[in-house]
């Protein structure tokens, strides 16, 4: 009863807490709240007509929505490569990072399903996909894994960090023999699923672009690129506009796992660039469409030949200590990693699968701005929530909210 | 309904016995007046819940968001009484009596009044028409009970009967045509098959109108199943070279025709990547959809390597008059936005002993249809006195459809 009481003072607590802030907040909340509508505008019409609203077509059929989801799988699952270090390897430094770490993931996975929903052609029928009341064909199909690893992942990074949250808002410290099994699991977990989003693909025999065994592996390295620099730039961010403390050597451990990670993607990049050209077969042609252009079909040239150079800048740079150090630079090649990440992960890993088609035919695939609007919409949900949620660990860190005994 | 079910059904208290009468979807329980007459009494239900006080525990008081000035004026012993009589015994109030028991002046009734119409006028708009009642009424009964039903492939026969009604009476009440539909199972020691004689075809395309019509497909997207590939003579099968949307005179010259659609293959990705078995593999061969059950994610359409299947991206549209009535549950029936669908080599006309419309339509003969289990058949002595292949055959998918030459 006490802790219902303690529990429901802190909700109370975080609720004002994050309805109060300075105008820079309140602009930045109204800003995001605006682009929110906007999106939901988008999506009422999509609605209302249907998919045909967006660029897909039955010759592509998966376009942005779907880019987008499988690129934020794997920043949701760089938490992890916060969690590991703080939790179970007791390194200090992580600490501060790794609620802002999870509370990323969390928004990072609510955007990933409302991509998926935004992607449904019947959201309606949503239900036939919840087991128990639905039809689940599992372990057949790779979907419902991914339904359920995603849902599991959402379930244990709102879990360790509220109670984490909760004990110290109480003013106690929190017990590590409840969150350090939580947290092993987490990263057993975040593992999971990234290796089964790209078994989503890697699993059609129809689409040799995907069908490949190294897509896993790549999936993981380039998200545990993409995933800690986003949190190195929010760690900055956070440092400029609140009291919180983060240590330079937090953003310098973080920096040295992108730096880790950039470079084996790199690898892989130059490996699977050999396969498809050195002796490139009828299976290279997705990959002859994305770098060069089939028959005149061209629509993707310029997006991978800007991620290509900003993802070996950003690694080369990164490489030398006395750069990494600077923060300007870090940041920097933080801007482009993660950029060159979203476009080389996001739709130069999606579009290319459905070019050529089955039978050969390249159709292309351009984007509407309806689908474009709910896509920001989608965004600015997910960094409306991050913010939310990362005011209050950071107003309960730092001692500002607490529970107080004597008031109800 | 049979006990152990293996889907959902929602119950939100409209019990099989009552079910009849109180599900109408304006919910005003009314049925000859409709929402719109401002008579209190049809619009009695959207008060009782829009107060949200329909629960059975309580007192309007209960929920305590807005002041009750607003909503209600009830004394002290008149909330006692209330709350008493709630207590004691099995004599619940239900919604109405406790808002209608209730002492209330003029004003308080005009602002409830006003309230409950303008909630009620949203969910009126949808499921009223101008001839509203039974009809109305019906209709928002079978939509309700199609939007809960189950996967059609877990149905028992009851279910499967039910819900072909529900679909041939909500097409009359909403066209005022009948139509007839049929979910007939596969038979035994039936397998379907399927070859084509690429030296025949010259590229006509009626097999291709002659699907349209047969299954109902949408006209405004000019959706097909079927697409005839133009390729250059001496060139061999070159598919990326092939024109498969051709606007000409056929036979071109120096070109040939090759048909592809769906191949039913026998063990088809497309049914193991579904996430909700929309999609399964009949016994007789077909590859089948749910259209009420598909949740129109298309990764069955990512997994196909044959191009086999297609998506409503809006509402599919056929002019009433060009409706083809003989429908299969499985098959060529009314398919709505947002979900899959595909050739099921016209199932409605396949089980009932017929060949598939593009069979039929064919001038050239080069397409065979038949039974791959029954010795006799034309498609059994294609198999085995021509040189047949399949397309893309190192997918491992074994596809039921077969090319041939003279």
């Amino acid at each position: 009863m006490k802790t219902l009481r303690a529990f429901g003072s802190m909700v109370k607590d975080s609720l004002g807490y994050i309805t109060h802030g300075s105008k820079t907040y309140h602009i930045w909340m109204i800003f995001l709240t605006a682009i929110m509508l906007i999106g939901m505008y988008c999506y009422s019409i999509q609605l209302e007509e249907g998919l045909s609203a967006t660029g897909m077509t039955d010759r592509v059929s998966w376009g942005l929505y779907i880019s987008n989801f499988t690129f934020l799988v794997g920043v949701a699952a760089a938490a992890v490569m916060l969690v590991m270090p703080t939790y179970v390897l007791h390194d200090i430094d992580f600490k501060q990072a790794v609620l802002i770490g999870e509370g990323l993931a969390v928004a990072a996975l609510l955007m990933c399903l409302a991509f998926v929903i935004a992607d449904m052609g019947g959201p309606s029928v949503l239900w036939h996909m919840i087991p128990g009341i639905g039809v689940f064909n599992f372990p057949n199909s790779m979907l419902a894994w991914d339904v359920i690893v995603l849902n599991g992942y959402l379930f244990i990074n709102i879990t360790i960090p509220l109670y984490i949250l909760f004990r110290h808002y109480q003013g106690k410290d929190a017990n590590p023999k409840v969150y350090i099994p939580g947290s092993i699991l987490s990263v057993l977990w975040a593992v999971g699923i990234h290796l089964v989003t790209a078994f989503l693909y890697e699993g059609l025999q129809a689409r040799p672009f995907w069908n490949n065994a190294l897509l896993g592996p790549r999936f993981l390295a380039s998200a545990f690129a993409a995933g800690p620099a986003l949190i190195i730039l929010v760690l900055a961010i956070i440092k400029r506009f609140s009291d919180f403390k983060i240590p330079d050597t937090t953003i310098k451990k973080i920096a040295m796992i992108v730096v880790v990670a950039a470079q084996i993607n790199l690898i892989m990049l130059f490996s699977e660039l050999f396969k498809e050209f050195y002796a490139p077969t009828h299976h290279s042609e997705s990959a002859y469409y994305l770098f060069f252009g089939l028959e005149g079909k061209t629509a993707l040239l310029p997006w991978i030949w800007t991620a290509i150079p900003m993802n070996i800048l950003a690694t080369i740079l990164l490489t030398f200590h006395k750069l990494r150090n600077n923060p300007k630079v870090l940041y920097f090649c933080c801007v482009l990693l993660f950029v060159a990440i979203w476009i080389e992960k996001g739709f130069g890993l999606i579009v290319p699968g459905f070019i050529p088609g089955p039978y050969g035919k390249i159709a292309e695939y351009t984007p509407t701005g309806i689908e474009i609007g709910v896509t920001l919409g989608i965004w600015a949900m997910g960094a409306f929530i991050f913010t939310m949620l990362a005011k209050t660990s950071i107003g309960i860190e730092l001692g500002k909210l607490r529970y107080k005994k004597g008031k109800k | 309904m049979s006990e152990k079910k293996k889907w959902f059904t929602l119950d939100f208290g409209f019990n099989k016995e009552n079910a009849t009468t109180t599900t109408s979807g304006c919910g005003c329980g009314n049925t000859s007046g409709g929402c719109n007459s401002h008579k209190p009494a049809p619009i009695e239900p959207p008060v009782a819940t829009s107060c949200g006080c329909g629960s059975t525990t309580g007192s309007c008081s209960s929920h305590n968001t807005p002041p009750p000035k607003n909503e209600y004026t009830i004394t002290a012993d008149e909330f006692d009484a209330a709350v008493e009589d709630t207590m004691v015994g099995e004599t619940q109030k239900d919604g109405f009596q406790q808002v209608f028991d209730v002492k209330m002046d003029r004003r308080t009734a005009f602002r409830k009044l006003t309230a409950s119409l303008l909630i009620g006028a949203g969910a009126v708009q949808t499921s009223c028409s101008a001839i509203a009642g039974e009809e109305t009424k019906e209709k928002a009964q079978i939509d309700w009970e199609e939007q809960f039903k189950g996967n059609y492939k877990l149905m028992t026969q009851e279910e499967r009967d039910a819900t072909v009604k529900r679909l041939v009476r909500s097409y009359q009440l909403r066209k005022k045509e009948n139509i007839s539909m049929s979910a007939t199972d596969a038979s035994e020691d039936v397998l379907f098959g399927y070859a084509f004689n690429i030296s025949k075809c010259q590229g006509y395309m009626n097999c291709v109108s002659a699907c349209v019509e047969e299954n109902n497909q949408d006209r405004n997207s000019q959706m097909q199943y079927i697409r005839i590939h133009e390729m250059k003579d001496g060139e061999g099968f070159k598919f990326n070279e092939a024109d498969d949307n051709y606007y000409h005179e056929v036979p071109a010259e120096g070109h040939f025709y090759m048909g592809t659609q769906c191949f039913h293959c026998d063990d088809p990705p497309c049914v193991n990547v579904c996430p909700v078995e929309a999609t399964w593999r009949e016994k007789d061969g077909l590859v089948v959809i749910d259209y009420d059950w598909c949740i129109g994610c298309r990764y069955c359409m990512a997994a196909c390597p044959y191009d086999g299947r297609r998506f409503n991206w809006s509402k599919p549209e056929v002019p009433q008059a060009e409706v083809n009535k003989n429908q299969h549950y499985l098959g060529n029936r009314m398919r709505k936005k947002g979900v899959m669908e595909k050739c099921t080599f016209c199932i409605q006309r396949s089980r009932s002993g017929k060949d598939p419309a593009c069979v039929e339509a064919c001038p050239t003969g080069a397409r065979i249809f038949g039974n791959l289990l029954d010795p006799e058949s034309t498609i059994r002595w294609v198999l085995e006195n021509k040189k047949v292949f399949r397309l893309k055959e190192d997918l491992g998918t074994e596809p039921k459809f077969w090319y041939f030459m003279d």
